[in-house]
């Protein structure tokens, strides 16, 4: 009766709600990181441009332009997955997903590439604005690839976790202040760890979203502070754990079906 | 096959509260059913398990043939469910909330035809473009009713559809519910308002602290059930004279209304010869039949 066809059906119809959910206000979803991104990147032109290399041959600017692509692309997966089951669950029209045959690993699906495809269209735009000011190379594309979806898909997953776990909007902000926001700016976006005391190169790696940004970075320059490859398996590792847990909390109906 | 909901031993507990408490009904296809009780009695939570947004401490529960845990996904396909509260998603129209709830049942292009008759059908046509928070609240419960027909279910099932909506509303609504269950739907229809399931259900169970407390035909009930009250206005001096002389016949009182239970008809001219013999003047009488609110507030008074 609910045949594959109709199980394709279902979870394009729910991925194409979520795209145009955060479409209908590009304004604030993807405008607005847009534009936070430029900000950093004309303020930190202007006060240190050419002054400082990061890797030999790369000026500050160039180096900082993929960390920054890569830190609005994790955040604004979180806030596609987090903020449509966190809204769904305070507004009571999650009831309208809970009611279909939509099946848990379809929801799981849906959430997942909608996070990863808003969050890959706010990183494009950022790419497209910054090559306006610098020459940027790409010296690995499939790593870039690569670490934008895994980056996207594993936040994806981390926002369904957040959002099916809150109960209140406070709740949610909190995961965005206290967890996303803390270690995307302490994940080397904005500096080499290399350039940090020992003590804190060691925390860094303790850090996923270090991982995230330095395989992002590799893809472009060709040149990171870590291996690209291990920063791929971890990367990777914490992409599959969260999405099991998500899967699970979906398939359990935890704090949705009770 | 003709049942088209089967509920076995059916229970939830929340922690210490059993709110529903071992419930076994069956409700044929074709059926208009009233599920009747006060707030808390379990109503809510017996459909919840149903649609499978609850799930059963214990029992099990098959819609069309079809267990809403184990082949949920057929048995979601074959309900239609109009939630209580007015809920809805502020970021799209009325046809495009439709199309994307017909989607998740697999429904693509071919179904919009259907989405557009149940729009026109329901007197949204004039608001289909129109995004959902700009729905006046009666308009929100039409959407919310086209929204669980989209996708074709042969049951429905309607939680409170007509709380918070006036007169005019109401009435259109009840004949449009009752167009699907002349169509062929199995209906259950979960109410405060005892008119509207004694106008409506063939079939009624009333519920009490998670209980089944009746359920039988409506007709059967009000036959059952059935209290005549003989209403008779006396003088104001008169009532406190039958106090202290008819006090082998209780009676209410209300102004100078006084209303006397009977048993059977022939107590009424009993009641009659004896405020006769007693030289007390009737000013007015009324002879009342009881319905589904006096049955209902009998069964599920405390006492």
């Amino acid at each position: 009766m609910n045949t594959f066809r109709d199980q394709f059906i279902g979870t394009w119809t729910l991925l194409k709600k979520e795209l145009l959910r955060f479409w209908r206000v590009a304004f604030q979803t993807v405008a607005a990181p847009v534009i936070t991104g430029i900000l950093y990147l004309l303020i930190f032109s202007q006060v240190l441009g050419d002054r400082l290399e990061v890797y030999e041959g790369i000026n500050y600017l160039v180096f900082l332009i993929p960390g920054l692509i890569m830190m609005s692309l994790l955040q604004n997966s979180f806030s596609n997955s987090s903020s449509s089951l966190i809204q769904a669950k305070i507004m009571g029209n999650i009831v309208f997903l809970l009611l279909t045959p939509l099946s848990y690993l379809q929801l799981f699906f849906a959430f997942l590439i909608a996070a990863i495809v808003r969050g890959m269209f706010v990183g494009i735009c950022i790419y497209v604005i910054a090559m306006f000011y610098v020459d940027l190379p790409v010296e690995h594309p499939w790593f870039v690839f690569i670490f934008a979806f895994c980056g996207g898909g594993l936040m994806g997953a981390f926002g369904m976790i957040a959002g099916i776990w809150a109960t209140r909007f406070d709740q949610m902000a909190a995961f965005g202040n206290f967890v996303i926001m803390p270690l995307s700016m302490l994940s080397g976006v904005f500096y080499s760890i290399h350039s940090l005391p020992p003590m804190w190169q060691k925390i860094s790696h303790f850090n996923p979203f270090f991982y995230m940004i330095d395989g992002f970075r590799y893809g472009f320059f060709g040149q990171s502070d870590t291996s690209p490859y291990l920063s791929l398996m971890i990367v990777l590792s914490f992409f599959i754990i969260l999405s099991f847990i998500t899967i699970r909390m979906l398939k359990s109906g935890y704090k949705l079906r009770n | 096959m003709k049942k088209a909901i089967v509920f076995k031993n059916v229970s939830k507990n929340y922690k210490q509260l059993k709110a529903v408490d071992g419930i076994s009904l069956t409700i044929e296809k074709g059926e208009f059913f009233g599920l009747l009780g006060p707030n808390g009695a379990g109503k809510s939570t017996l459909i919840n398990m149903m649609a499978g947004l609850v799930k059963p401490s214990n029992g099990s529960i098959d819609v069309m043939g079809f267990n809403v845990n184990k082949e949920y996904q057929e048995a979601r396909h074959s309900v239609g469910i109009v939630p209580q509260e007015l809920v809805f998603d502020p970021f799209f129209n009325v046809r495009e909330m439709l199309r994307f709830q017909a989607g998740y049942f697999g429904k693509d292009k071919l179904n919009d035809k259907w989405v557009d008759e149940v729009i026109e059908r329901l007197d949204l046509t004039d608001k289909a473009s129109t995004n959902m928070r700009k729905l006046s609240g009666g308009m929100k419960r039409r959407a919310l009713i086209a929204q669980a027909l989209v996708h074709r279910p042969p049951v429905i099932v309607l939680d409170e559809p007509t709380a918070g909506v006036d007169v005019e509303l109401r009435q259109k609504l009840w004949s449009f519910i009752k167009e699907l269950n002349n169509e062929g739907h199995t209906i259950v229809l979960t109410t405060h308002y005892l008119e509207e399931a004694e106008a409506l259900c063939n079939r009624v169970a009333m519920m009490k602290s998670g209980k089944i407390v009746a359920l039988d035909s409506t007709k059967n009930l009000l036959k059952e059930f059935s209290l005549k009250n003989l209403k008779v206005r006396l003088q104001k001096n008169s009532i406190k004279k039958i106090t202290t002389l008819l006090k082998e016949t209780p009676f209410d009182q209300e102004d100078d209304w006084c209303t006397f239970k009977l048993k059977k008809v022939s107590d009424a001219s009993n009641i009659i010869e004896k405020l006769n013999s007693l030289k007390i003047q009737i000013l007015d009488l009324k002879l009342i039949e009881s319905d589904l609110e006096n049955i209902f507030l009998k069964l599920t008074s405390k006492n």
